[in-house]
């Protein structure tokens, strides 16, 4: 395979360029849906993309006084390109003369974490009382979903044996049947939507950006061209974290199954109160993490 | 091609409060709702002032409002078009002798578009939103 190949692979399809288009009409259908939703008639189709272009290139980067300016900078950039990686690793499985590599189910999950944690960073390093606490709370949040997400994907690795290779995994689907068609496999189905919720930082947990009593969080002291790698890394989080819970659990990815996971967040997010920090802890800790045990009982009885 | 044209399909509005009557600020909420949705045309409300595109300034500008505006104004990425809403903002209103008043706005900031009114109907809200886009895009 030649390298002008494995770059266009990694690049334009079905790397970043298409992941960035489709986590921006992801982005719009989230918008109109909401809009709809209420009643209104919502953004128009390029909406996102007009938000991206006006960031980059016309509005101004305003640096805060006092702040640690190399690492101001560099915050979104790097939760932007492990965003990027992470569906590139997870796109990538797809193609005949890739499929990925070994074990990349753990380095998958461990780059989810970092745009959150760049979250946190960002929060920390912006010198603003609201985006401290944001950080803080974004901490907080992580700590209480990571717990729940691993066990899911245990139940995931304890049905099909023992694979913590991507690839495996679907060809282990594809020989019998989707996981979430039996009764562990559902059990962490249902926990992984909560924490790709939680992940994406959507309403029951928008518990960091909290718009009425933080503003924006951590966001609160970015602007320009840093906001939109902000912004694009929310754009391909929509897309990829989707992405990985379908071709975990559902047996693939194709445009319905995708649809069907992003209008059920559409959904979640618009007849859910924010929860406060306290009982989103309280909910992960106390009623998905018992429940996450059965299912890991569940699974290794084979059920 | 101008610069500007992109900002005017996504315009973050700031609101700034010195001292209004929360009468023009329940019509900004107004432009929100389903009857006048002005997320059609990519408008926004914002939190914060560093995302801001538009900053919308509602209530006669008080001694202490004034100090805050002018900071605010400095800290704003540019380019940013500022509104005066509402009679108040715009002229001070039936407040022109009250004590705690400070000079208009147009002698701290430079102002895009003034929308008089008290409160500005929804329509006459949107007419000046036409009028700042057209203003930014460089047609009026």
């Amino acid at each position: 395979m030649s390298i002008g190949k494995l770059i266009f692979n990694f690049l334009i399809y079905p790397g970043f360029i298409f992941v960035l288009l489709v986590g921006g009409i992801a982005s719009f259908l989230e918008r109109k849906i909401t809009a709809r939703i209420q009643w209104r008639v919502g953004p128009p189709f390029l909406q996102p993309f007009y938000d991206l272009l006006k960031l980059f290139f016309v509005k101004e980067t305003v640096i805060p006084e006092g702040v640690n300016i190399p690492f101001f900078i560099l915050v979104p950039v790097i939760a932007f390109s492990s965003a990027v990686l992470t569906s590139v690793l997870i796109t990538n499985i797809f193609i005949k003369s890739f499929q990925g590599f070994t074990a990349d189910l753990i380095v998958i999950v461990y780059l989810f974490t970092i745009p959150s944690l760049c979250v946190i960073f960002a929060g920390a390093v912006s010198k603003n009382p609201l985006s401290s606490l944001g950080s803080s709370r974004e901490m907080k949040l992580i700590l209480s979903y990571e717990l729940v997400f691993w066990t899911s994907l245990s139940i995931v690795i304890i049905k099909t044996g023992g694979k913590i290779t991507l690839r495996d995994i679907l060809t282990f689907q594809e020989n019998s049947k989707p996981i979430v068609f039996s009764l562990s496999g559902f059990i962490a189905f249902i926990l992984s939507l909560i924490v790709m919720q939680a992940k994406l930082g959507k309403v029951p947990f928008d518990i960091s950006e909290a718009e009425q009593e933080l503003i924006a969080g951590p966001y609160i002291e970015y602007s320009g061209a840093l906001l939109g790698f902000f912004k694009v890394t929310h754009y391909i989080l929509l897309f990829s974290l989707p992405a990985f819970i379908s071709v975990l659990f559902l047996g693939g990815l194709n445009i319905f199954k995708y649809l069907l996971l992003l209008i059920f967040i559409i959904v979640f997010e618009n007849t859910n109160p924010r929860l406060k920090i306290t009982q989103a802890i309280r909910f992960f800790w106390f009623y998905l993490f018992p429940l996450g045990i059965i299912g890991i009982i569940l699974a290794v009885k084979g059920l | 091609m101008n610069k500007l044209k992109i900002l005017t399909k996504s315009i973050w509005v700031f609101h700034f409060a010195s001292g209004p009557c929360n009468n023009c600020d329940i019509e900004i909420l107004d432009i929100l709702t389903p009857r006048f949705d002005v997320e059609r045309f990519g408008i926004k409300l914002v939190g914060s002032i560093k995302h801001a595109d538009c900053l919308l300034i509602t209530g006669m500008l008080t001694r202490k409002g004034v100090v805050r505006l002018k900071e605010i104004y400095e800290m704003a990425p540019k380019p940013i078009a500022v509104v005066c809403f509402g009679s108040c903002a715009s002229s001070q209103g039936i407040f022109k002798n009250s004590y705690n008043r400070a000079v208009p706005v147009d002698e701290v900031i430079p102002v895009s578009a003034y929308i008089p009114g008290c409160p500005p109907r929804p329509e006459a809200i949107i007419d000046g939103i036409v009028k700042v886009v057209k203003k930014l895009r460089g047609e009026i």
